[in-house]
This record gives C-alpha cells, structure tokens and sequence, in this order.
C-alpha cells in the first residue's frame, strides 16, 4: 500500500476532483479518510496476484442493439434539457470564458 | 394499517373501493405525520389526485387497468420523474426536473400505480441513516429521535408510516436491504442488470441496482415482477425472460437448504447485537421446523467486502458525479472568471461533506501509482467473493445473516464515517457479487425496534429467495413461535 494520507497529498486530490477545501476541511477530510484506507489495509493480507479482478458482476459481453435508424432527440425533450441549464445562448449552453483570468 | 398492494389493486380494480378514496387514506396519514417524520422530498398531492380519479374513470368505463391500479407508490428522489423534480437530496440538482422518466417509472404508471411522491435519501445515495440529506434527515416512523436507515430511508419510512403502499428504492451497498430491517419494512435488491437503471441516478455503476419497498413479501415479489426484464435502453440490462416469482410464495421449504453465514453471525466481525443474532438464528430455527436443511457456512472472504467495497464504490462515483460541472444542468455557481473556475466553485458549493469525501477517496484511488494498490486489488478481492459464494451455493440453496448488525440508531450516534460504513457489512457482499438478497421483518431487538433477517440466493435466484422470505414472513407472524424459540436460549 502507498504510504499514509497526508494534507497536501489531500489537496492535490481536491485539486484533481475540482473541489475547493477549507483548511479545516482540509484537516477533518485527511483524518477521516486516512481512517478508511487503515481500515482498507486488511486486503493486504490477501493473495490475489493470481485472481482475475471482476469488473462487471453479471457476464454480459458486446452488448449492443440493432442496427435500425430511430429518431434522434426530439426538439421537445432538447428544449426542456435547456430550460434546465443555468446558462443558454442560442439554443447553447453558455459558460464563462475558457481562457478568462482567475478571480 | 393500510391496506397492501395486492388487496389494492383487486379492490380497485373489482369496483370495491376507489382508487381516489384509498389516495385520500394515505394522503390523511401523510398530513397527519410527514411534518415529524419527513419521508418526502416532494408530495404530489394534485398530480396523485388527478391520476387516481383517471384510474376510476377507467374501472367506471371498463377498461383494464393493470395489476397495480390505484395503489400509491413513492419513489426515492434519485430516479428521474418527467417535469417532477428529482434532487437526489442534494444542493446540486435541487430545482432540477428532468426530461424523461426512467424506465422503472414508466412501467408502474403502465401498470397503473398512482404517485404520491418522492422520498428523501442520503445525498446520491451515499450514507446509511439519511443523515446526509441536504434537505434534513427523515426520522424512524417507529422512534422519531432514532435514524430510519439509509440511504432510501424516505421509501422505507413512507412504507412503514402508510404514506404510500409500496416504494422503490436503489441498494449500491444495501441501501434498500438496511433501512427496510430499521424500519420493519420488507427490501428487496435483485439481480444486477434484472432492473432498468435508465433513468436511475448513478453512484457506482457495477454496483446500482433499483427494487421494491413493501409491507409484505407478496407485495414486494409483484413490484419484482412488474419492474424487472430487459431494457435496451440500460445496456447492462439482462438480455433474457427472466423467471417469475410469484408462484414460488406458498411453496415452503421442505428440502431447501439453508445455510447461516458463519462469518455474519457476530464472531468473526464486532458489532453485532444479541438481540439480532437471536432473531437471525430464531428464524433459521424456524425454516428447520418447516423442513428446511439448515446449517453453517463458511464465506471466508465477506469479512473483507466492506473494504473491497470502499475502495470500488468511491473509485466509481468520483468518475459519475464529475458531469456535475454546473454546465448543463445542477448547481451553479455564478461570477467565476473562466469556466474551470465556474466549475469548482458550483461543484464546492454544491456537494455536501459525505460526497466530497466518497469522491476524493475515490479520485485518490483511481490516481496514478495507486489504481493498482486500491480499485485494481479491489477488484480481486471481488472476484474472491464471487467464488467464495459460488462454493457456498453447491451445498445450499439459499444463505441468511442479519440484513443490519444493529437496531435503528440515534440520531449523530455514527458521526464518525468509518463507524457509519461498518453499518453495511452484511448487505456489502450481495452488492459486490451482483446476486440478489432480501430483507424481510422477523421480531424485534434492543428497544422493541424491528430486527431484519437477510436471504441471500445465486445470480437470477430470486425464485427461492422469495420463496424462503414468504415462509420466514409466515413464522414472524406467529410470535407465540417466535418468542417460545427464543426462550429456549438462542442468543
């Protein structure tokens, strides 16, 4: 197992999943999570080099439907996705620059 | 109490009763105790109107109108309702009503199910007391100061409570199976893939799956049958007729071999009660008096399930819950400089504290250097418990534990979240191997709260597993039974 969970090893994770951490939170989230993997250290004691890892538990394999034409999404149904976004343009969903300064 | 679905639907159905009056019983109980209990998210007390005097129009005109007419049905908040709003009980899709419905939800309004509402969970699912709900917990019907288990806890308190006959709910972890047992409700999780999960809001994709709330087993074998066969629109939906169950319930047990799961049974793990290993092994005592073969077995690996499970579960839902991203739909949060900015603060600002910390366990997990230590081994050691299953089932038929180790909690009596996931270790080992499992109401424990007692069957072994929960549900219905098997010094 990789070595124990430390605060910035939590932050670059925070980063990562683009979540924004107070330092309190920082502090609660390292102790709480290092508590799992602790308690995740009991498969350690497992040999399973030579077991083959389960991804799916049913086996189903190439799942795939017919090759018949069907509509594509209705003007209807894509007019209440929009009506749910925070922000349309133009029948588009619209968000601040990509390449704008940060606050 | 009310009445079940079955005699709901014939009643309606036969002219008997209306399906507007039966809506107006559970609606009066709803008035009377969601205010302390708080099942719902949402009550559809217009919408449940209307549908059900449409229901009565059609009995009054003739026409057929499919096994589950008139009957209320709630349905937890995180399966899609068309133009309905569907939270997940989270700040991030509060407001949100989607544009479709999921299949599941299609397929009871087919069967003519009237909606009353949609139940409160633990935000996206993840927790075991709906402590973590963003709209405020619900409490146990049976004891408002004590959790109604998690995370469906909204669908198994409307049950117990009368709010609605039947209900559905998602088990990833045994989200279904636990609050039924704290709620003294019957919670069924099947097969993975024998349900529809379009229109089901993912957390961890090989683990979801949706089932039925219900006050008895009958109920809960209909709902089974009326939501479960293939959907191509899910694609790991079971591509094949899938066998029925109701006619598997009056069929005993004579021959069937039962087998304890030794490591369930409070030695091998801690915190079990005795009091609920008393009632598991009383009903055990019970399939033998009804000529069931019933005997211990080894599952040597389920001990380690719940950490296979933490390190699966938080790798899946940190790749799911990453289109929350305050683009198309969900929480925004407004005046970010550019759009990766825009992002993290409506993703900071709409997640609660138990979500941040299932998706930084999971990205951690799933980082470089580390995927092969944790999710790769998880995976494994998954595979470990398939196998451990596989030889349990040449020598038996079905296998039983304790669906939860403990009786309904106080309120903040697991604010640790370690304690918290330890809750789920018996209902853990179905979700990982994908095999059916189900909760059915035996007695009571500590505080005269319900206890709940597991049946486990092989992949598409819901036939014999209802049919041991239907005798399990004839044996807790006679207590005189129950209590003289007690007595005799099985805790």
């Amino acid at each position: 197992m990789p070595e124990p969970l430390t605060p910035d090893v939590v932050a670059k994770v925070a980063d990562l999943a683009m979540l924004e951490l107070s330092d309190d939170e920082l502090q609660t989230f390292t102790a709480q999570l290092a508590a799992v993997l602790e308690h995740a250290h009991d498969v350690e004691e497992l040999d399973v080099d030579d077991v083959a890892p389960t991804h799916h538990p049913y086996p189903l394999q190439n799942v795939m439907r017919t090759d018949d034409p069907h509509p594509a999404v209705d003007a209807e149904v894509a007019a209440a996705a929009l009506a749910m976004a925070p922000s349309v343009e133009d029948g588009q969903f619209r968000v601040p620059p990509a390449l704008g300064e940060e606050p | 109490m009310s009445r079940t679905a079955v005699e709901i639907a014939a009643a309606v159905a036969s002219g008997a009763a209306s399906a507007v009056s039966i809506l107006e019983e559970h609606l009066a109980r709803i008035d009377e105790r969601e205010a302390e209990i708080h099942a719902f998210n949402t009550v559809l007390t217009d919408e449940a109107r209307a549908q059900a005097a449409e229901i009565d129009r059609q009995v009054a005109a003739g026409h057929d109108v499919g096994p589950l007419a008139g009957v209320p049905i709630a349905l937890k908040d995180n399966l899609c309702t068309r133009g309905i709003p569907t939270t997940c009980s989270s700040r991030m899709l509060e407001g949100w009503r989607p544009p479709y419905n999921a299949t599941v939800v299609e397929r009871l309004a087919e069967a003519g199910a009237v909606l009353v509402g949609k139940t409160n969970l633990d935000e996206f699912a993840m927790g075991s007391s709906t402590e973590n709900s963003a709209f405020g917990p619900t409490r146990n019907p049976h004891d408002l100061s004590r959790v109604p288990g998690g995370s469906s806890g909204g669908s198994a308190a409307a049950v117990a409570a009368g709010f609605s006959a039947v209900a559905l709910g998602s088990d990833t972890g045994g989200s279904i199976r636990q609050p039924a047992a704290l709620c003294g409700v019957v919670g069924m999780k099947p097969t993975y893939g024998a349900v529809s999960r379009y229109g089901l809001v993912a957390f961890a994709s090989s683990l979801d799956q949706v089932g039925p709330f219900s006050r008895d087993v009958a109920d809960s074998a209909l709902l089974y049958e009326l939501i479960s066969g293939h959907d191509p629109r899910d694609s790991t939906s079971i591509p094949a007729t899938l066998p029925s169950v109701r006619g598997h319930l009056d069929r005993g047990v004579e021959g069937l071999r039962v087998g304890l799961i030794r490591e369930l049974l409070g030695e091998t793990l801690d915190g079990f009660e005795p009091e609920v290993l008393a009632q598991t092994r009383a009903a055990a005592d019970t399939l033998a008096a009804a000529g069931a073969i019933v005997d211990e077995v080894s599952v040597p690996s389920t001990i380690y399930g719940l950490s296979a499970y933490y390190l699966i579960a938080p790798a899946e839902a940190s790749s799911n819950l990453a289109r929350y991203d305050g683009v198309r739909y969900g929480h925004r949060e407004e005046g970010g400089a550019n759009t990766a900015a825009m992002m993290r603060a409506s993703r900071t600002a709409g997640f609660g504290p138990e979500v941040k910390r299932r998706i930084m366990l999971g990205t951690y997990g799933l980082s470089a250097g580390y995927h092969d230590a944790f999710y790769g081994k998880a995976q494994r050691v998954r595979t470990l418990i398939i196998d451990d299953f596989a030889k349990a089932y040449e020598n038996f038929d079905v296998l039983l534990s304790p669906t939860s180790p403990c009786v309904a909690f106080p309120f903040g009596a697991k604010s640790d979240p370690l304690t918290m996931y330890l809750n789920d270790v018996a209902t853990i080992p179905s979700n990982l191997s994908g095999q059916p499992s189900i909760s059915v109401p035996f007695g009571t424990g500590a505080h005269g709260l319900p206890v709940g007692v597991q049946v486990l069957a092989p992949l598409l072994g819901e036939p014999v597993m209802y049919q041991v929960a239907a005798q399990i549900e004839r044996a807790a219905k006679e207590p005189l039974l129950q209590e003289t098997l007690l007595k005799e010094g099985r805790s």
